[in-house]
């Protein structure tokens, strides 16, 4: 409705732009408006719908808002609907005029007819004023205690609309606690439904500032209301069961029995038509059993089936999102799925985003028994008329030999591909077979003597180009040819644009006159002087770091051009891990469409249940608990995207106000008690050091009865660690750390029962640790699991620890992972930590 | 939970626009349209049914060449939205008999009141047609049906399904004398996805069926609909690809099925009966899947050869394997030729009428049309290819693979049956009209060169 539409449509002739007739139906209206005439309210009828139908195409009719006032007292509902619509469309930007409005609608909401009561308070609620809020309450207040259910549903929604207009207003009136009583008690499944919604929504904006509103979220998912619901759900309509679903997802059953009793009773709605109930159904499956491999492992068998039904009977775009969640679940559990792999094949007649996915999924799925078929498969396709699923099929191909099966026949189907000769397969197989090379140089023979034949003109696309490139540099010693076709390369230096290709060639071009120098040495020297010449940076710099290194020193320059090469063993995943299980955690959601966490596409205020989730049950990576350490240092609290936040930056279109929001968190420790922080020398040097200081606490620590491991033997120890007690990290920098280095160390710990006592929040060992000079960046979870990411660093010199650390309090186990930048310090890294930590909840 | 709706026509003008919570600014019909229209992130693919533009989530379906949309911020299910999308289309095609940009334009009133039922501050409250029907006032203004794209009960689910016969009946319009007729409509609806090697093996096979349900009955009477008895669902062993039981006979095996709210199963372990309670409107009762081995309805043989230094030849073989009673419609043969293909010439066998044959030279496509297709018949298309430049590797890498569409009415390849129709009875002169219709239908039939 906002008018700059109009000029983009006043081309149409059946949408008049303009405000001729506006001033028109004005007249008209006012003419009618006092008129008791029979036919008046047809009349009256066709003006307003007129009204309507220019207020849909973004025509400004704001200016009628009296005349359309003035004509709604009437008895005719059709005129009434459509002045609620209309109203409802204005009133925000006619405060004023929405004054009018309040009277007729005041005493439509005390009306016989339960309809034009429930209609009238939707309108009243969805006027969107301000200053209009207090002719609200009352009629909300009657609406919820309406004998009509109908009134009810409508008043249950009123109050979530109140409360956006006037959060206080709304909570004064103690709407909240009337809703939570009709949650319980309505007899009518859609009242509940919308209590529901309401609630969870009003009580996920509330925040978790006050310790009534985290009870009151407690509430709904304690057992009580769970199962309340759960027993009627099949009273509840399709939506409101994924509603209820949704919630469920959340709730944590007490034992074994219970998560059984919970999947029985859903069981058949495994069957629903709706895909949104099925997969809201697997969702509650997977979350229930996480901590059950074996069942969970059963979920997904049993999931499998009506998810294909899902995808082959829906509609295009329901088939899409199920596919999307099925593409999840194989990427998770490929084995699972290894045998239904002729359910990924590709149909011609199918959008290339639905292909897309099942093409990954095939690489997925592929294993020794059936690579054959699905490579055969993909080959086809590689023929495909849709030009990018054909190369995505050829990578597909190229990415299954990169997972070791069966490479010797793919090695033979992607040379086969070389010989198609369609300039984007060749291309596509080109960066394969460089690829595949890198990883199995022992098919260098092969490969070799195909791509040898390829002549360079015909391959155009930059990374193709490259690749043939960087093989003819590599193996220029067993093809005949490639000093020759190098030369030909560097002579059309000019007429080559991308500097990607000229890095190459420059880099070829060593690489092969150190392994036939008679032959190269010519164009060695003319592409090291259109290197220099060259406009682009990169180009030019390394040519010139080439020309001096050959300079200072001819032997040095070939170790570095040619070193001698490890083939590559794993070639880097694309997506973090932790990335993959914050999508896992919101699945039934658009993150696994966007194959996103929600944090990255979605800005914190509009995350929806799942914000509440994570504030509830899950990790919340808060630093909240940093604040409440070092309140000087004021971090925004409650934040649980602060460890993620800026992985992938490329993908990250989405403004994030989240990363920008946060300072790092600067750890003061004059904050921190003294006496801790002077202990953690003591502790440090406990497990390491046998020096002085050392044997007294470790004395001290013996009287205590602490359960320390035996005394370490004195003979072999490795130097003192000792750890920076003011280390500062930024989250970023955290995060970016903890995706590049590799596990060091994994270990698990028991706690002694008094840190097991002690650990009611995260906060309390968050204190404790920080006291031994390992900092917390964040921090989650709720009795039994709780879920730690801590950092330390060497006093001397910036070599920093990175510790995830996950504590079930039921069980008195922590599982620790650490990440180091000296790998070799881990090991003490550990013994101080593990110490550090058996020493939580001692007096 | 979304913050707007709208339907957009062809062009992207608003046909309807509701917007429930107004936290997305109002330009966004503009944005998506712009947005689906250019959709060039993966070459000229088609825009997927969900993507985000700058925090704001746009859902769409098409439906009768209409934009149906929902905007969000926040991370909904996009399967409850989709699937949503898709219930208003079709609540809306209840109500107006004929789903249309004109019906639409004639009606907006009434879809107005539909929506402000329908969802509720952006919460779905109800999206049966038949609990609708106390909130809706506006009597719908009909639409000649026949200029418009033929919708059946099956065409509002899928696009490319084809109904049998068009209903465009409104539940809530009168016939003439203001009488209702009687009648309840069952399709049982299959469609077909089959591969064929280039040897003329099946590589694989499924059938997607439907039965759906079209109800103009008053007073909600119960309805039970009763399945051959030697239905059975569940395959056992993991793989769904055994191919074991012989053709014709045996049980049907259904690999999985869901069914409609609305239908009780009491009784479907032991008779294989569906029983129904409020029927309203359109809808599937339920979803089958089956991928035990059937018979094809036709065998596809393609050739395609060098047959000079610029030239080949094609020959496609199309045979009809169900009765001469059963008569397939609508049939069309596609073939891709090679990229650098000038000219075709097509040669048809002697007698044949009702075919058309055409080159599509801007995909590059050849498309052999024929109307009917009589059970047991065989028909074969000869074509000459020119090119513009000689062959480079394998003809058979550059052309095809032949895909083929029809619909068989009263041919189901499943062999599920509806064995009755039970409604329960008013009075004895009650008596509604039954339709139980079956059709079959391609989905991606294609043979391999």
């Amino acid at each position: 409705m906002a008018p700059p539409a109009i000029s983009q449509r006043s081309s149409s002739p059946s949408q008049p732009s303009g405000k001729g007739e506006v001033a028109d139906v004005k007249a008209q209206l006012r003419l009618l408006a006092g008129s008791r005439a029979p036919g008046a309210d047809d009349s009256k009828r066709e003006l307003f719908k007129k009204v309507i139908s220019y207020m849909t195409i973004g025509i400004d009719v704001s200016s009628v808002f009296g005349e359309m006032v003035m004509c709604s007292a009437t008895s005719d509902i059709v005129l009434k609907k459509m002045c609620y619509l209309y109203v409802g469309n204005y009133a925000k930007v006619n405060p004023d005029l929405a004054l009018l409005t309040i009277n007729f609608l005041q005493r439509d909401c005390k009306d016989a007819d339960p309809m034009i009561r429930g209609l009238a308070l939707r309108s009243l609620c969805s006027l969107r004023v301000t200053n209009l809020v207090e002719y609200l309450v009352g009629p909300l207040g009657a609406g919820l205690k309406d004998n009509n259910s109908y009134v009810r549903m409508v008043a249950a929604m009123g109050v979530l609309k109140l409360y956006h207009i006037s959060a206080s207003t709304c909570v004064d009136a103690d709407f909240p606690a009337m809703l939570k009583h009709l949650l319980l008690n309505d007899p009518d499944t859609q009242v509940v439904a919308n209590c529901l919604s309401a609630l969870q929504e009003i009580w996920s904006l509330e925040g978790s500032s006050s310790e009534e509103v985290s009870r009151e979220r407690e509430i709904l998912l304690s057992k009580s209301v769970i199962y309340y619901l759960l027993n009627r759900i099949r009273e509840f309509s399709e939506w409101a069961q994924c509603l209820v679903l949704e919630l469920v997802a959340k709730y944590v059953p007490s034992d074994s029995n219970e998560i059984f009793d919970v999947m029985n009773l859903l069981e058949d709605r495994l069957q629903h038509a709706n895909g949104a109930v099925v997969l809201a159904t697997i969702k509650v499956f997977l979350q229930l059993t996480l901590s059950m491999t074996d069942v969970h492992q059963q979920v997904y068998e049993r999931i499998k089936a009506p998810l294909l039904t899902l995808v082959s009977s829906g509609s295009p775009e329901q088939s899409y999102a199920v596919l999307s969640h099925l593409h999840l679940l194989v990427m998770r559990a490929p084995f699972i799925f290894s045998s239904d792999y002729k359910h990924f094949y590709c149909q011609y007649n199918e959008p290339s985003y639905v292909k897309k996915l099942k093409l990954e999924m095939l690489t997925a799925v592929a294993n020794e028994s059936n690579t054959y078929e699905i490579v055969t498969e993909l080959c086809e396709y590689a023929a495909n008329v849709d030009i990018p699923i054909a190369r995505e099929s050829i990578r597909a191909v190229g990415k299954i030999a990169l997972q070791q099966y069966d490479v010797n026949a793919i090695v033979d189907r992607l040379l086969q591909f070389l010989e198609m000769e369609k300039d984007y397969v060749t291309a596509e197989a080109l960066v394969l077979v460089k690829d595949l090379l890198r990883k199995y140089p022992q098919w260098s023979q092969d490969c070799i003597a195909v791509v040898g034949n390829i002549s360079s003109n015909n391959v155009q696309e930059p990374k193709a180009k490259a690749a043939l490139i960087w093989m003819l540099g590599e193996y220029s010693q067993d093809m005949h040819d490639a000093p020759y076709i190098l030369e030909g390369l560097v002579e059309n230096w000019e007429d080559e644009h991308s500097a990607e290709v000229r890095l190459h060639l420059l880099t070829a071009v060593m690489k092969c006159f150190f392994k036939r120098p008679p032959e190269t040495q010519n164009s060695l020297g003319a592409a090291l002087a259109a290197g220099l010449a060259d406009f682009h940076q990169d180009v030019h710099d390394r040519a010139l770091f080439y020309y001096r290194l050959l300079q200072y020193d001819i032997s040095v320059a070939e170790r570095v051009v040619n070193p001698p090469k490890q083939a590559v063993s794993v070639f880097a995943d694309t997506q973090s891990s932790e990335i993959k299980d914050r999508i896992f955690d919101e699945f039934n959601s658009l993150s696994v469409v966007y194959q996103k966490p929600s944090y990255m596409f979605t800005h914190k205020e509009h995350r929806g249940p799942f914000e509440f989730s994570d504030e509830i049950g899950h990790v919340s990576i808060g630093t909240e608990s940093a604040d409440t350490v070092v309140p000087a240092n004021r971090v925004e609290a409650n934040d649980k995207d602060l460890l993620l936040s800026t992985s992938e930056k490329e993908e990250t279109k989405v403004p994030n106000n989240n990363s920008s929001a946060y300072s790092a968190p600067s750890y003061d420790l004059t904050s921190v008690s003294v006496p801790t922080s002077q202990l953690s020398d003591l502790v440090i040097s406990n497990s390491t050091v046998p020096d002085a200081p050392q044997s007294s606490s470790f004395a001290i620590d013996d009287l205590l009865g602490l359960g320390l491991p035996a005394a370490p033997a004195p003979a072999p120890l490795p130097p003192p660690l000792k750890l920076n007690p003011k280390a500062v990290l930024d989250p970023t920098a955290f995060q970016q750390k903890w995706r590049q280095l590799p596990i060091s160390l994994s270990q698990d710990y028991s706690i002694n029962p008094q840190g097991v006592a002690a650990l009611t929040t995260p906060q309390s060992l968050l204190k404790h640790m920080q006291g031994h000079s390992i900092h917390c960046i964040a921090s989650g979870g709720k009795s039994p699991n709780f879920k730690f990411f801590f950092f330390a660093q060497k006093a001397e010199g910036s070599s920093t620890f990175l510790v995830e650390c996950i504590v079930n309090t039921s069980s008195a186990k922590a599982q620790i992972k650490i990440k180091a930048d000296d790998q070799s310090a881990t090991e003490p890294f550990s013994s101080v930590f593990q110490s550090a930590l058996s020493k939580f909840g001692m007096p | 939970m979304i913050s707007q709706f709208f339907v957009l026509s062809q062009r992207g003008d608003n046909i309807v626009f509701r917007d429930y919570r107004g936290e997305v600014a109002k330009g966004s019909a503009e944005i998506f349209f712009r947005k689906v229209k250019f959709w060039k992130e993966d070459g000229e693919g088609e825009a997927p049914p969900v993507f985000n533009v700058d925090g704001v989530n746009y859902f769409h379906v098409k439906e009768a060449g209409l934009f149906f949309v929902a905007t969000t911020r926040v991370n909904v299910s996009p399967s409850l939205v989709l699937e949503l999308l898709r219930r208003i289309a079709r609540v809306i095609k209840d109500y107006l008999g004929v789903l249309s940009e004109e019906s639409l334009r004639k009606n907006f009133v009434l879809v107005y009141e539909l929506l402000d039922q329908v969802i509720d501050f952006g919460f779905v409250q109800t999206t049966s047609t038949e609990v609708l029907k106390s909130y809706v006032f506006n009597e719908p203004i009909a639409v000649a049906a026949d200029h418009l794209q033929p919708l059946g009960p099956a065409a509002i689910f899928m696009a490319k399904r084809m109904p049998v016969t068009t209903i465009t009946k409104s539940v809530v319009a009168n016939e003439r004398g203001g009488r209702k007729r009687e009648e309840i409509f069952v399709d049982i609806i299959e469609n077909l996805s089959v591969t064929f090697s280039s040897s003329g093996y099946i590589l694989t096979s499924e059938i997607d069926g439907t039965i759906q349900l079209k109800s103009y009955l008053t007073g909600n009477p119960d309805i039970r609909l009763a399945l051959n008895e030697e239905v059975s669902i569940g395959r056992d062993g993991g793989s769904t690809y055994d191919y074991g039981s012989s053709l014709g006979s045996g049980p049907v095996i259904l690999d999985d099925c869901n069914f409609h709210e609305s239908v009780r199963l009491n009784n479907f372990d032991v008779d294989r009966t569906l029983t129904l309670g409020s029927t309203d409107g359109e809808f599937p009762i339920m979803n089958y899947r089956i991928t035990q081995e059937f018979k094809p309805p036709f065998r596809i043989n393609a050739l395609v050869e060098e047959s000079g230094r610029l030239k080949a030849e094609v020959t496609i073989k199309v045979h009809a394997e169900f009765p001469s009673s059963i008569i397939a419609d609508k049939i069309m043969v596609q073939l891709p030729v090679p990229p650098y293909t000038t000219k075709v010439s097509f040669e048809l066998e002697p007698g044949t009428v009702g075919n058309t044959t055409d080159f599509k030279e801007a995909n590059k496509r050849i498309e052999w049309g024929l109307k009917k297709i009589v059970g047991g018949s065989e028909h074969t298309l000869h074509a000459k290819l020119t090119f513009a430049q000689e062959l480079r590797g394998n003809i058979t890498k550059e052309a095809g693979p032949v895909s083929m569409t029809f619909t068989i009415p009263m041919y189901n390849a499943s062999r599920l049956q509806v064995k009755y129709l039970h409604i329960t009875k008013k009075s004895k002169s009650y008596n509604p009209y039954r339709w139980v219709r079956y059709v079959t239908q391609s989905n991606s039939y294609v043979a391999r060169l």
